[in-house]
């Protein structure tokens, strides 16, 4: 399995769907990849939260649009690309929900729980246009050690 | 499964067992028209019982900040009960949990109304 690297690509049309779809896909794939039930919610959470910000901010809920999603299971963690074809944004421009002033807005939060449950979050504009949300995930010790030949010592 | 609920009134405060996902859509919007709903017929002590909502994402914890300031705004207040593990520790990471007042025992949650 070393250095073997799986992707597996999603096209989702802009419909409210689409939210539940791509977490149901994305529970999928995180236990295939030896995610536990609690990492699994924790994923299943942040693509769903990426794929509402594309539908919603970025395709502006407009049916024409597309929000594609990958899944790219590298040797010691996975990595999910979710991009929409909107406008694009700058990570450093949203607002920080925990600030006083944001604290009882009702939303705004969708990238900080993303932020909150995986280990690496970036935003890029492609030069396709649109917002790139890429998300990375370890996988548990026992995992990364099967995915990649290795052992673990007692 | 869809957003499910029940109202009990128990004095001047009503008790509404909340069972399901408040999600982006249906569950948001079902939780938004019962407060309304609520608010309209004058009751503005409402306790929301969590305790059978299986998933909360950023839509419905918006919706629950909304109905909080809505009920607020309208001279009421809005407690939470009985949070499962997944909406306390949301409502913890988002510091929501120091906004809303949070129980985990119905009968203190109701007598702890003001008059």
């Amino acid at each position: 399995m070393r250095g073997l690297t799986q992707r597996i690509e999603v096209t989702l049309e802009t419909l409210l769907e689409s939210v539940d779809l791509a977490e149901d896909i994305t529970l999928r794939v995180a236990s295939a990849a030896g995610f536990d039930e609690e990492q699994g919610y924790r994923i299943g959470m942040s693509v769903r939260e990426a794929v509402i910000n594309a539908y919603t901010y970025g395709n502006l809920q407009d049916r024409r649009r597309r929000i594609f999603v990958v899944f790219e299971l590298l040797p010691a963690h996975m990595v999910i690309h979710v991009r929409d074809q909107g406008a694009g944004f700058r990570l450093q421009d949203v607002p920080d929900p925990l600030a006083e002033e944001n604290l009882l807005k009702t939303s705004g939060r969708g990238l900080f729980l993303i932020r909150a449950f995986m280990d690496e979050l970036n935003v890029t504009i492609p030069q396709s246009g649109g917002a790139e949300v890429i998300m990375t995930k370890r996988y548990p010790a026992s995992s990364s050690a099967s995915r990649s030949g290795g052992s673990t010592e007692a | 499964m869809d957003l499910k609920a029940t109202n009990r009134d128990i004095g001047t405060a009503t008790v509404v067992d909340i069972s399901g996902r408040i999600t982006l859509g249906e569950g948001s919007a079902a939780l938004r028209g019962l407060v309304r709903q609520l608010l309209d017929h004058g009751r503005k002590q409402i306790v929301l019982n969590l305790a059978d909502v299986s998933y909360i994402d950023s839509s419905g914890i918006g919706e629950l900040v909304s109905s909080f300031t809505a009920v607020k705004k309208e001279g009421g207040e809005l407690k939470l009960l009985n949070l499962t593990k997944k909406v306390h520790d949301l409502l913890l990471i988002t510091k929501l949990f120091t906004v809303f007042d949070v129980h985990s025992d119905e009968q203190k949650a109701v007598s702890s109304f003001g008059p």
